[in-house]
């Protein structure tokens, strides 16, 4: 038996959040270090692995297998491979920076790292997990310390309804999911929760197309589809800075991930079948919430709903079926996991100092705080796919993905429908019309850019008693490294291309792509 | 040390880069060594690119295969055919190296004077606006983003692939907003006056607009061949891709693969180079400080519109039968429109500007509109011609007028007058006071309306113009006039900024800028006379011969089939010089006695009329688009979906949900769970219990004696029922 890398990193912030909570009440600072340095171990850990995994083998490596309840076909079965290594990484990233930008809490820090680091059990859990028992299990973990966390400290005019909001939409898709995921075990007959025995069990097609969108659609609630994407933008906004980091960077990325790994992977005739419908959601996404961000005052809110925005373009790249849609949403989803971290550390640097996350009421701050300016602005150019950042060679392969299109099984759709995804402009005019909405991002990123960082710096953040001072050193910290990373993988993509496609070779194969 | 050419080519772009980050963080409080850091590796991207240039000089043939210099790596290992990053240098490249870093060295040492280096901080001024008699605030970071701006450019020249282009294409289009909205505090009185803030956001957007869907034709043309580069898609397998391309059925119909690629491309450079209908963010992109006007409107940015449209051309050329015989196929035809109609509509709204840049800036759009109308009917060679010829004027004129604007201000502050030192009319006079820039500023202003044989500009107009007259006579017509408006409003240009008296006090106390700024204008002007020569036509009467046509033999080399050498026909060449010289006396005659006081009207205000109006306010066209396309675009946000669908709807639909879903738990408690659950079951059964437990409370004495006998007692009985069902046990055995 190898060393369990994949249960060290689960469960090394469990056993932090254990001692933290042993501290006494006052000796925050001591809670705080224990985080970080929990948080720091995951992260080293997380880079070993996602440099250790041999590409060329492919596949799940660093497996750990035992039973756990042999009666119901209960395993506790860990491993990852190309597609969920970038995302355990990019979890340990997330918690690393969420700690340091979280290092000002002084109400109840102590019990607010202690959650924060279950959290991240449950998070880290999911990603490796290869049982589905353990995988719903772990699920659940990630999803309730955050509504604790939102209602204890959130933002108190929305805290609540945004806790209330978020946690019931998010227990909604999983049980949606969870009965998906039932109908394959009873169909399966193997009386296995492992997903490798699941995955070879070839389920019929019309089975796969009656319960794939019970699945996929349930996951993709998660990742905030359209018209259940409300919770998020609430959510988030509600939430304390870094729960919107690890909501939005992480979280969101769970639900796409899952909907890929037990949707597309699991029933991929269904995938095929129900590909055009996606595509069209995935479009509503992109646009709709572009748009809704344009027009929002509350700095928040215009993260919030770009976060729907990009998601949507992650639905399109799955749902395009071929190698580039996939390893393009396989790199958006890392990509945007770290981007969207940054802004809403960013956001939450603003708020701590101004009080105020209005637009209107806010301007000049890049005098006052240049390193959230500069981020803000690279986090900016990532979003609207700007060259040398890693959303664009995150967007380019989704493009070129949804341009090739493919021929699509439309027997069985209503005449309409197969008549419209049917016609050879059907894919160019969705890339047309997504591409359009990079636009409208470059449109409110800067707009929120000058209206945040530039023109005139409010007299009263200028000097007196509500001036503003700049962020902290270990916000810088939490700052360069997203922002190095957005610029590594923009730079030079080969440190993250050929894992991905490894990771995706599978799911590609079962597709009849490769 | 000797480089190979090859490693050469690489380096050229890193310069500019390395100045970037030098800058940025180490040397940027100190302004002489940002300067310095930035001029000199910009020069050092200059040598290299011309010792490039000599080395290819000499090669026999150069444009044919195993002469060119090409070499690439791989970048995105994308499933079977990975995306390679890689450099070229064939003649078309060739010829941007020969400028483009020429012109940017210029602009960089211009930029020390324009900064005003020479001068001491002025404690008024502030970041972000402009200096008023002080050295730049932001003077080293001026000096950064100029380097950004210039690695974008190289780095796009010698891009030998269509995605690494689009690249620098991109890191231009962010430099361009940065710099635009350099002065991003300047505020104006008037609020319907666009501020650089703003203007940087509209350029960006707008430029953004048509990149996004060059993106797409980039995808497209990756999906369809499998590769971007220049070398394996339009000249390998003598043009084999091309013809594939052009047999390939497009999603749209009617129209082949290479037409869609084509017409995607075209729009980025549609957007890139501010040709109708996305011309509108180049005007006010005046906002920015003129050296970068300088920089996006001749040295990089909008050349590298048209240089991509020229790269790209076989593509756009591409027909079935012949792989990039030029005839006219979708693309080259609305290249051919746009172009012929942005270069009139253009020239025509110049003529009514009365900002020295905001004229330069519509001239830019009309020139770069001859370059394509030039290239949609053929002219291949005269498109890049034009392009050189237009960088170097183009660059000397605006660095002129920035020269210009700084002498007025230099004026207003011994008059103390409060004037917008752009306006035209404020000027007046300025031949004696600032004898360089003027010289420079006539040769230029000659070079752009194509005044015959001496200058530049009349060898590459004049192609173009001959080149329209042998292959589409409506373009030729269309740009004819937009050429006698050129030289029309070049004359009023000149006349009112240098002819005449001083018709303010800060026109009086104008007087001539710091040495690094007339240099740079001096060496300009011996290229914008000089450049021209390489290129005369070999039938040219008289002059045909005496110098070979080396610029359409070597440039005809990029093409995979030598382009073909035109007959001489006098007709354009007759129109070339009554145009050009027609229009500057026009230009005199009309507006020699104008404006004797600087609120005067323009003399064609009164027999135009309305024209004159619409002219004014340029076809009212940024009304259009702010009634069409902004305004919609926040109403869908605001009203349709965040108010109505999401707030509406969607939040409705949930809250009703949990309204339902509370009312019905407040239902069930009240009538269910109250009077049946608790009252009848769980009250019921609760009464039962504690009866029992009355009755029962009896035996509870508190005698220990009393419990263990009935603990015995219990016991008995027990062990008795045990014993006896074991017995059953037993017995059944």
């Amino acid at each position: 038996m190898n060393f369990p890398f994949l249960s060290v990193i689960t469960f090394t912030p469990l056993v932090a959040a254990l001692i933290v909570l042993m501290l006494p009440a006052d000796r925050k600072n001591e809670a705080r270090v224990t985080a970080l340095a929990a948080a720091a171990f995951t992260t080293l850990l997380a880079l070993y692995l996602y440099f250790g995994y041999d590409v060329s083998a492919g596949g799940y490596q660093f497996v750990e297998h035992w039973q756990w309840v042999p009666q119901l076909g209960i395993t506790y079965h860990m491993g990852v491979d190309g597609f969920s290594l970038p995302m355990v990484l990019l979890t340990a990233l997330v918690l690393l920076t969420g700690v340091m930008i979280s290092w000002r809490i002084e109400d109840r820090a102590r019990e607010f790292m202690a959650f924060f680091l279950i959290l991240a059990v449950g998070v880290f859990g999911v990603f490796a997990a290869l049982d589905l028992f353990l995988f719903f299990f772990l699920l659940e973990i990630a999803v309730f310390p955050k509504f604790l966390m939102i209602v204890i400290w959130g933002w108190p005019k929305t805290r609540e309804y945004g806790g209330m909001k978020l946690t019931l939409y998010l227990f909604i898709a999983s049980v949606v999911a969870l009965l998906g995921v039932l109908a394959m075990y009873v169909q399966s007959g193997s009386k296995s929760f492992d997903l490798l025995a699941l995955a070879q069990a070839q389920f019929p097609v019309d089975f796969q197309r009656v319960w794939f969108p019970v699945v996929f659609f349930g996951f993709c609630i998660m990742g905030a589809i359209f018209p259940f994407h409300s919770w998020a933008p609430d959510g988030h906004v509600a939430a304390p800075t870094a729960i919107s980091m690890m909501l939005a960077g992480v979280e969101m990325k769970i639900g796409m991930y899952a909907a890929l790994r037990l949707g597309i992977a699991l029933m991929p005739e269904g995938a095929k079948f129900w590909a055009p419908v996606i595509v069209l959601f995935g479009l509503v996404n992109v646009v709709y919430a572009a748009y809704i961000a344009l027009i929002q005052t509350d700095f928040k809110y215009i993260i919030g709903f770009s976060s729907v925005s990009h998601m949507g373009l992650v639905m399109i790249g799955f749902a395009t079926l071929s190698t580039e849609g996939l390893v393009g949403a396989g790199l958006q989803m890392f990509s945007h996991g770290i981007m969207t971290a940054l802004f809403f550390s960013i956001v939450g640097m603003v708020y701590d100092r101004a009080h105020t996350r209005m637009l209107p009421e806010l301007g000049g701050l890049a005098k006052k705080m240049p390193w959230a300016a500069i981020g803000f602005m690279i986090g900016g150019f990532t979003s609207m796919g700007m060259p040398g950042f890693s959303g664009f060679v995150a967007e380019i392969p989704i493009y070129m993905g949804i341009w090739k299109g493919r021929a699509l099984a439309l027997d069985g759709m209503p005449a309409w429908f197969a008549g419209l995804a049917g016609q050879a402009w059907f894919f160019p005019l969705v890339a047309i019309i997504s591409v359009i909405s990079i636009v409208i991002t470059a449109a409110y990123i800067l707009l929120a850019v000058q209206r945040v960082f530039f023109g005139n710096l409010p007299a009263q953040f200028d000097h007196g008693e509500h001036a503003v001072g700049d962020v902290a050193a270990l916000d810088k910290v939490a700052m360069a490294v997203l922002c190095g990373l957005m610029i590594l993988v923009g730079v030079y993509p080969a440190i993250m291309y050929p894992l991905v496609y490894a990771g995706l070779q599978p799911v590609l194969q079962l597709l009849g792509v490769q | 040390m000797q480089l190979d050419p090859t490693t050469l080519t690489w380096l050229i772009p890193v310069p500019p880069l390395l100045a970037f980050f030098l800058i940025v963080l180490f040397t940027r409080r100190s302004r002489w060594l940002s300067h310095t850091v930035a001029i000199g590796l910009m020069l050092v991207s200059w040598i290299m690119s011309w010792s490039v240039l000599a080395q290819i000089l000499g090669r026999e043939h150069f444009g044919e295969e195993g002469t060119i210099i090409a070499a690439a790596q791989e970048w995105l290992p994308l499933g079977a055919e990975p995306l390679k990053m890689g450099v070229l240098v064939d003649p078309l490249t060739a010829v941007m190296l020969f400028f483009v870093p020429l012109i940017c060295l210029m602009i960089f040492i211009y930029s020390v004077g324009y900064s005003n280096f020479q001068k001491p901080a002025d404690p008024h001024d502030k970041p972000g606006e402009p200096p008023h008699n002080g050295v730049e605030p932001l003077y080293s970071r001026f000096f950064a983003y100029l380097s950004l701006f210039a690695f974008g450019m190289l780095l796009l020249c010698v891009a030998d692939n269509l995605l690494l282009m689009f690249i620098g294409w991109e890191i231009m289009g962010l430099c361009s907003f940065l710099l635009i909205g350099f002065w991003y505090a300047r505020k104006y009185d008037d609020p319907k006056q666009i501020t650089p803030r703003q203007a940087a956001v509209k350029a960006f957007i707008t430029t953004r607009v048509a990149d996004v869907v060059m993106l797409l034709g980039v995808a497209y043309l990756y999906s369809a061949t499998g590769t971007l580069s220049f070398r394996e898609i339009m000249y390998a397998e003598e043009g084999h891709k091309l013809i594939e391309l052009a047999e390939m059925a497009s999603p749209i119909a009617g129209l082949s693969a290479a037409g869609l690629i084509g017409l995607l491309l075209l729009t980025g450079t549609v957007g890139k180079s501010a040709q109708f209908p996305l011309h509108t963010w180049l005007p006010d992109a005046m906002e920015g400080p003129t050296p970068v006007s300088a920089m996006i409107h001749a040295a990089a940015m909008v050349s590298a519109g048209v240089y991509a449209m020229i790269r790209v051309y076989p593509i756009l050329a591409a027909t079935a039968e012949h792989g990039a015989e030029h005839g006219l196929t979708p693309p080259t035809l609305v290249l051919a429109t746009i172009g012929a109609f942005t270069a009139l509509f253009a020239a025509t709204i110049a003529v009514a500007q009365n900002d020295v840049k905001k004229v330069l800036a519509y001239s830019t759009i009309s020139q770069l509109g001859f370059m394509l109308a030039a290239l949609g009917i053929g002219g291949y060679v005269a498109a890049a011609f034009h392009l050189m010829t237009h960088a170097f004027f183009k660059a000397l004129l605006f660095l002129g007028s920035g020269s210009i604007i700084h002498g007025v201000e230099h004026g207003m502050h011994h008059s103390h007058e409060h004037i917008d030192p752009q306006d035209m009319r404020h000027m007046g006079g300025l031949r004696t006071k600032m004898p360089v820039t003027f010289w420079t500023f006539l040769i230029g202003g000659f070079a752009l309306a194509g005044f015959p044989l001496v200058t530049a500009g009349f060898w590459s107009k004049d192609e173009i113009l001959a080149d329209a007259w042998a292959h589409a006579p409506i373009v030729f017509y269309t740009l004819a006039i937009a050429a006698l408006l050129t030289a029309f409003y070049t004359m009023r240009q000149i006349t009112m900024v240098f002819f005449g008296k001083p018709r303010t006090a800060a026109a009086e106390h104008a007087h001539e800028s710091h040495w690094t700024m007339t240099l740079p204008l001096s060496i300009l002007a011996v290229f914008a006379v000089g450049i021209g020569w390489v290129g005369i036509p070999e039938k040219f009467p008289g002059l045909g011969g005496l110098l070979p046509n080396f610029f359409h033999e070597f440039v005809g080399g990029a093409l995979l089939e030598h382009p073909e050498t035109l007959e001489f026909s006098v007709i354009p060449l007759a129109t070339s010089l009554v145009v050009a010289l027609g229009g500057l006396g026009l230009g005199w005659w009309v507006y020699r006695n104008a404006w004797a006081k600087a609120d005067d009207r323009d003399p064609l205000e009164a027999p135009l009329g309305p024209v004159y109006r619409v002219l004014k306010n340029k076809y009212y066209v940024d009304e259009l688009y702010d009634w069409a396309f902004v305004r919609p675009a926040f109403w869908l946000g605001e009203k349709l979906f965040s108010a109505f669908i999401d707030r509406g709807l969607i939040d409705g639909l949930i809250h009703g949900v949990a309204r339902i879903s509370l009312s019905l738990g407040l239902a069930i408690r009240d009538w269910v769970d109250i009077p049946v659950v608790n009252r009848t079951l769980s009250d019921g059964s609760g009464e039962v219990v504690k009866a029992v437990g009355r009755e029962v409370r009896v035996i509870q004495t508190g005698r220990v004696q009393q419990y263990l006998v009935i603990a015995l007692a219990m016991a008995l009985v027990i062990g008795a029922v045990l014993a006896a069902l074991n017995g059953v046990a037993l017995v059944g055995q």
